[in-house]
């Protein structure tokens, strides 16, 4: 399969992240054209691509930002903001980062665009604590910009200002969700807010704020050189553009793989050199952890927001981790399990205690303990969780465990002890 | 009251269960639930508190709704159909879901809990919950209690983490030192280790804990709820005038909660409130009468009758002796302050009664007078509600009026009620007032005001100007107020010109009802003037005496007086010598005295030095009512009863009695009676042409115990607006002579005393509770940073201030306050400012770097 690269076409050029490549590679032509259009304009060019998000729930940028109120009344009035969610923590999410290594005044230069686009006149980079190395250079890319005239007070001229703060987490998985991410950086525990509000009328210290992920801004540029038509070229009809595939586990060449919206499976692995030799495909995530498994029957699912979720899963952050005939679900489950146990904030009874319990049974499975009922109380729990708990982390909870039980239900009850397992097929004749 | 429904407010109308009704569009809809009956389970939720969302038991749906929703949260729209647990499957499951998981990590440990039987999550496990566990598993568990105060202790393994005491604790108490920590099921409730869990409203937690986790030290595993009884009462110990209930078993208090009161305390008290009651069980409790041996000069037990009659004995005696002076202090029922009144003029013949036992002058009781008497309800919370800006006047909320405190910090929470303080430095209250301090040295107040109203004031006064001169703009004064010359009539004054309202405050909870009662030298019950020969002679015509028309002696005359011999004795209920302006004299007049009777609760200073001490009952075992700063009438029946405790009044009837002259003060039914009579006699006075026609309404007085309690009302309501009959008190005596620190007087190494009281203290009713204490505000001393350079101090250095007798040494905290001013605690654990220090606020005190050198 033929691949033009756009979002990682600086990325194996020398010194991809300075600004003098990025500079010679067309950096900052898409900002000098997007300054002399009103930003209404741009709004309305961002709906046309049907840019989605990249961070995970795929909406529609343009219409995120068209949700900022403007004028000179009521909320119009109070400063607006945006802020980059570039807390990367999905499992198996491995694409903001590396942006922001190898080009990372594409998204600067995005955010810039985005932040005209809306009038904001402060941006926010909100990066992972643990991504020390992306955290430099993102700093220093922002300071580049900053001396280059990118950033700072009447931008090449133009009259528009801008600045930019790049923020450091501290490392916890909730800071990712957007509203968390929020009360992380006005100082407080970072916890989901309620909304109402929407972070759109008030967000950042009560103002309208637009949040948005790094692979979201960084496309924003591109769009902004080939237009609408151009972006939609790419992908499918209600996923436009291209996106990064982060290709993890039993393949074997693991990476990011930029393909258009759609591509499949079947293709990304043709890309990575195939399941690692002499095994076979048994399960994988399509967008992360969150995301209900896919099994090797979904191999040729086009990987966009509607295929997906057609076929009963989730595009998510396209984080496609691999299994093979060796993995045992009930395992990779529990692991993923613990890491939300772990990681849920405590806010919501379902999650805190619901993650808290399942880990438990899923380790008596494991270990061989498991009893009979086990498996719908799983499933009940997680019936009580999702949709019930406060935000989408104890939602994606349940994504493993349910989507496991519903493909891979005897390898469960193979886990059973005899006298357990002699009860289901006493059930099951009845 | 009355609330208006508001028609301006858009509807909504929705169906919940199928039944339909309308709401103001933003009501949630638990809140819509409520109004027709149906119950929602909910943890986290509770009216007083943002919504957070965060239990999940509240869930329902919502037709045509992907996911169900919480409904604590999710605002009511125009055509919704809620379906709840009693309608939906869906809504039923995610409910019995969610109790179960909220079990899965709890104790269960009921049969030892002190919520047990009173507990929402055992209730709604019954309710709403599966009958059958499914959980298996290891339950979380933690080292248990821990301590967040000394006062509050925290079962963590026992919490929801409904975040309703952090809630209140951020949003309510504006005392954020409790907090969620950590993450997932390991989340706890937990506290700063340098800052301990100092709130005066910390006990509300243990109340709104919808579970076990949190509970009072002092009633932790001591009783069930069942074993209780309940009776409702209000708050002894100060004018907020809380609505309480007390729970008590075998004659014993268990513990106070707060009452719910939408217009007073809402559903809220203070510490001092709902733990301050163990003095009333103290060791020192006076239980019979006493009467001074006069071979060994020691009290000794004495029945009722010998005692009233050695009583009666010595006042008369006394009273032949250039007459005898009643000090009632602050802390009576409006039916005891109305008994020492009538008393001091009917069996005593004399004008020479006052409850102040504080600082006061000459100048405050024509303030009294004038602008307070009669004026009940003039300004009351409601009026706080609309008011846009409130100036704070010798007056510190939090310390001394919890509530108004609490009220003012939701107006200004909510919508940005823009408080401003004359005060020498902003408070801890003030600052979580989000006020605006109008830097005041001691003293200096009446200069302060009068710029504020002559438009002279710069900076955060100019605000201040124009902030109270808006429409329905209010001065709240305090007491202290009395404590510098001239600022009762720069505050009327300040009233005047700018059209704002003004109430008192006093800090104690029988002030405001003393006032009415004529428990004054310049009043009479009624708010009468002794010297309005019209009003007066129907009061004395209803009581059928003749009593001097001449003010009497004041608290601080009256205890000269009876130093030099100029007054034959003195009758004092419930004084502290060491609260009085000062206390060596008063403690030398009761040496001095011919004759010292005192009324008690426990033995003090003043039953160490009275010739007969009568035992009277604390609030507990007595009805009555009192009076809350606005005038607000708050009667309480008698808790424990059958104790044979006698109040205040129903001993002066005895004692009366003794002297032959009937008091006609039984109880205190008969003394709201009587009350309610001259007001009627009042009333009738103003409508008619003038005659008072006393003997038409005194056959109306009878009152039975059933009525007393309807909050009708016995006095008159006068509001102070334009044309009120009011004249204005006449303030020609007061001065604004207060020193200016800048003043050349002022040398280095010397500073202006500034002082108040402290909400948690050594006040006399707080003893016994060495738990309460412990929460109390850690004394410190505080100077401004250039004076505290000037003496080479700096922060956490210990500093010492000299006053006219002793020294007191605190450490320094460096604030933002006028050069060359000292602040310490009027009365907390090692700074007794009366007593000790010898000095007051406004006097001159010298300050010096660390211990004193002796
Ligand atoms: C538990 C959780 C973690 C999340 N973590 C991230 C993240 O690390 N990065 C991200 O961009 N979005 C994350 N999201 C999604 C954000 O809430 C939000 O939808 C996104 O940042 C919006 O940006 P977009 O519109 O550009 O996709 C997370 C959501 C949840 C519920
Ligand atoms: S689902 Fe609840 S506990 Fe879990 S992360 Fe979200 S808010 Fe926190
Ligand atoms: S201690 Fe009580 S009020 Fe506080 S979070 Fe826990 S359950 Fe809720
Ligand atoms: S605020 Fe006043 S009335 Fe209320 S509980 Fe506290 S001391 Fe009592
Ligand atoms: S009561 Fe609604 S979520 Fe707790």
């Amino acid at each position: 399969m033929p691949l033009t690269p756009v979002l990682t076409k600086r990325w194996l050029s020398p010194q991809s992240w300075s600004l003098r490549s990025y500079e010679e590679l067309d950096g900052y032509t898409a900002l000098r054209k997007a300054l002399t259009v009103a930003p209404g304009e741009l709004v309305t060019l961002v709906k046309d691509s049907g840019l989605r998000g990249r961070g995970g729930a795929g909406f529609p940028t343009g219409l995120k930002w068209s949700f900022i109120p403007q004028g000179d009344t009521g909320a119009g009035a109070k400063p607006k903001y945006l802020v980059v969610n570039a807390d990367e923590g999905e499992p198996g999410t491995c694409k903001d980062l590396p942006l922001m290594m190898a080009d990372p005044h594409s998204l600067i230069e995005g955010v810039i665009i985005s932040s005209f686009a809306i009038n904001a006149n402060f941006a926010v980079i909100y990066v992972r604590g643990e991504a020390v190395h992306a955290l430099r250079r993102v700093q220093s890319a922002v300071h580049e910009a900053y001396q280059a005239g990118y950033l700072g007070t009447d931008i090449l001229g133009s009259g528009y200002d801008l600045e930019v703060v790049v923020h450091a987490g501290a490392g916890a998985y909730i800071c990712g969700e957007e509203t968390a991410l929020l009360d992380s950086l006005e100082g407080y525990r970072g916890q989901p807010r309620l909304k109402p509000p929407f972070p759109a009328v008030a967000g950042l210290y009560g103002s309208p704020t637009v949040i948005n992920n790094v692979e979201t801004l960084c496309s924003v540029p591109y769009i902004v050189l080939g237009g609408a038509q151009w972006w939609k070229s790419m992908g499918t009809e209600k996923s436009s553009g291209p996106k990064i595939f982060s290709l993890s586990g039993r393949v074997e060449k693991p990476g990011q793989y930029e393909a258009p919206m759609g591509t499949t499976l079947r293709e990304l692995l043709d890309l990575a050199g195939g399941v690692r030799e002499g095994h076979e495909l048994k399960f994988w995530t399509p967008g992360g952890s969150s995301t209900p498994y896919f099994t090797a029957e979904h191999i040729d699912v086009p990987l966009d927001f509607d295929e997906v979720a057609a076929a009963g899963s989730m595009l998510g952050t396209t984080a496609l981790m691999i299994f093979d005939e060796t993995d045992c679900i009930v395992k990779a489950t529990l692991r993923f399990t613990k890491f939300y146990a772990h990681e849920s904030c405590g806010k919501c009874t379902p999650c805190r205690e619901g993650t808290y319990w399942m880990v438990q049974i899923l380790q008596r499975l494991v270990d061989g303990e498991g009893t009979a009922e086990d498996l719908e109380t799983l499933l009940d729990t997680c019936d009580n969780i999702l949709g019930r708990s406060f935000c989408a982390l104890g939602d994606g909870a349940t994504s493993p465990i349910t989507s496991s039980i519903q493909y891979f239900r005897d390898d469960y009850i193979a886990l059973l002890p005899e006298h357990e397992r002699a009860k289901l097929t006493v059930g099951a004749a009845q | 009251m009355t609330v208006q429904p508001d028609t301006t407010v858009d509807k909504a109308t929705l169906t919940i269960d199928g039944f339909e009704i309308t709401v103001p569009q933003g009501t949630l809809i638990i809140r819509a639930a409520e109004q027709l009956g149906i119950q929602i389970p909910r943890f986290c939720d509770h009216p007083l508190l943002d919504p957070v969302g965060a239990c999940r038991q509240c869930i329902v749906e919502i037709e045509g709704q992907r996911k169900p929703v919480v409904a604590c949260s999710v605002a009511v729209a125009d055509g919704m159909a809620v379906r709840t647990q009693f309608t939906s499957k869906v809504a039923d499951k995610a409910q019995k879901g969610t109790m179960e998981l909220l079990l899965i990590n709890h104790p269960l440990d009921c049969p030892v809990c002190d919520k047990g039987g009173e507990c929402p999550l055992q209730n709604q496990a019954m309710s709403n919950g599966r009958s059958e566990s499914r959980f298996r598993d290891v339950k979380r568990t933690y080292a248990k209690p821990l301590a967040i105060s000394s006062q509050v202790l925290l079962d963590r393994e026992r919490c929801v983490l409904c975040a309703r005491c952090t809630r209140f604790s951020n949003q309510v108490a504006g005392d954020p030192f409790i907090e969620l920590f950590e993450r997932g099921a390991l989340e706890q409730v937990a506290i700063y280790e340098d800052e301990p869990f100092e709130s005066y409203f910390s006990g509300n937690t243990v109340q709104i804990c919808p579970v076990g986790a949190l509970t009072g030290a002092a009633y932790r595993f001591r009783a069930r709820p069942f074993d209780l009884m309940s009776t409702p009462s209000v708050c002894e110990h100060c004018a907020s005038g809380c609505a309480q209930r007390t729970d008590w078993r075998r004659g014993k208090v268990m513990r106070r909660l707060a009452g719910e009161d939408p217009e007073v305390n809402e559903e809220w008290n203070c510490d001092k409130g709902r733990w301050a009651f163990s003095y009333a069980t103290e060791a020192d409790r006076i239980l019979t009468p006493l009467v001074r041996d006069e071979e060994t000069g020691e009290l000794t037990a004495a029945s009722w009758p010998e005692a009233l009659e050695r009583a009666a004995a010595g006042l008369r005696i006394a009273r032949d002796a250039g007459g005898v002076g009643m000090l009632c202090g602050g802390r009576v029922t409006l039916e005891d302050a109305y008994a020492y009144a009538k008393f001091a003029r009917v069996v005593l013949g004399s004008n020479d009664v006052d409850m102040r036992a504080r600082a006061h002058s000459a100048e405050e009781l024509e303030f009294l007078t004038g602008v307070v008497a009669g004026h009940r309800d003039d300004v009351t919370y409601a009026d706080l509600e609309a008011a846009p800006a409130v100036l704070l006047v010798g007056f510190e909320p939090e310390e001394e009026s919890p509530i108004v405190f609490l009220r003012l910090r939701r107006l200004n929470q909510t919508r940005g009620l823009a408080v401003f303080a004359a005060a020498p430095f902003a408070s801890p209250g003030t600052a979580k007032l989000n006020g605006t301090v109008l830097l005041t040295p001691p003293g200096s107040e009446p200069r302060v005001l009068a710029a504020l109203g002559d438009g002279s004031a710069g900076g955060p006064g100019a605000a201040a100007a124009s902030a109270m001169r808006r429409p329905g703009a209010v001065i709240l004064i305090g007491e202290r107020a009395a404590e510098f010359p001239g600022t009762f009539a720069a505050a009327t004054s300040l009233a005047q010109t700018t059209g704002a309202r003004m109430a008192w405050v006093p800090r104690r909870a029988g002030e405001r009802g003393a006032v009415e009662a004529g428990a004054l030298p310049s009043l009479l019950p009624g708010g009468v003037r002794a010297d309005d020969a019209f009003a007066r002679t129907g009061v004395l015509e209803f009581w059928g005496v003749d009593a001097p028309a001449a003010a009497g002696r004041d608290t601080a005359a009256m205890l000269s007086a009876a130093r030099e011999g100029a007054l034959g004795g003195l009758v004092v209920g419930g004084v502290d010598p060491a609260d009085l302006p000062d206390p060596a004299t008063a403690l030398a007049a009761l040496d001095a005295a011919g004759f010292v009777l005192s009324l008690e609760i426990r033995h003090s200073a003043v039953t160490e030095r009275a010739d007969v001490v009568l035992p009277v009952a604390p609030a507990v075992h007595k009805s009555g009512s009192y009076l809350t700063w606005e005038g607000r009438h708050r009667p309480f029946e008698e808790t424990l009863r059958g104790t044979g405790a006698l109040a205040d009044g129903r001993v002066l009837h005895a004692l009366a009695d003794e002297l032959d002259v009937d008091l006609a003060l039984p109880t205190p039914e008969a003394a709201r009676a009587e009350l309610m009579s001259i007001g009627r006699l009042l009333a009738g006075a103003t409508k008619s042409t003038g005659r008072l026609t006393g003997g038409a309404t005194k056959s109306t007085g009878r009152l039975t115990g059933g009525a007393t309690n309807t909050g009708s009302d016995f006095l008159p309501i006068g509001r102070l607006t334009g044309g009120a009959t009011n004249t204005g008190p006449d303030f020609r005596s007061a001065s604004s002579a207060g020193l200016r620190p800048d003043s050349p007087e002022l040398r280095s190494g010397q500073a202006l005393l500034a002082s108040w009281r402290l909400l948690l203290d050594e006040g006399s009713l707080q003893d016994g509770e060495p738990h309460l204490a412990g929460t109390a505000r850690r004394p410190v001393l505080r100077l401004s940073v250039g004076t505290a350079r000037e003496i080479g101090a700096s922060a956490g250095d210990l500093v010492t201030v000299t006053g006219a007798k002793a020294s007191i040494t605190l450490p320094l905290v460096v604030t933002v306050m006028p050069d060359r001013v000292v602040w310490v605690p009027m009365k907390s654990p090692g700074s007794a400012v009366r007593a000790g220090l010898g000095s007051a606020p406004g006097d001159v005190v010298a300050i010096a770097i660390g211990r004193p050198v002796n």
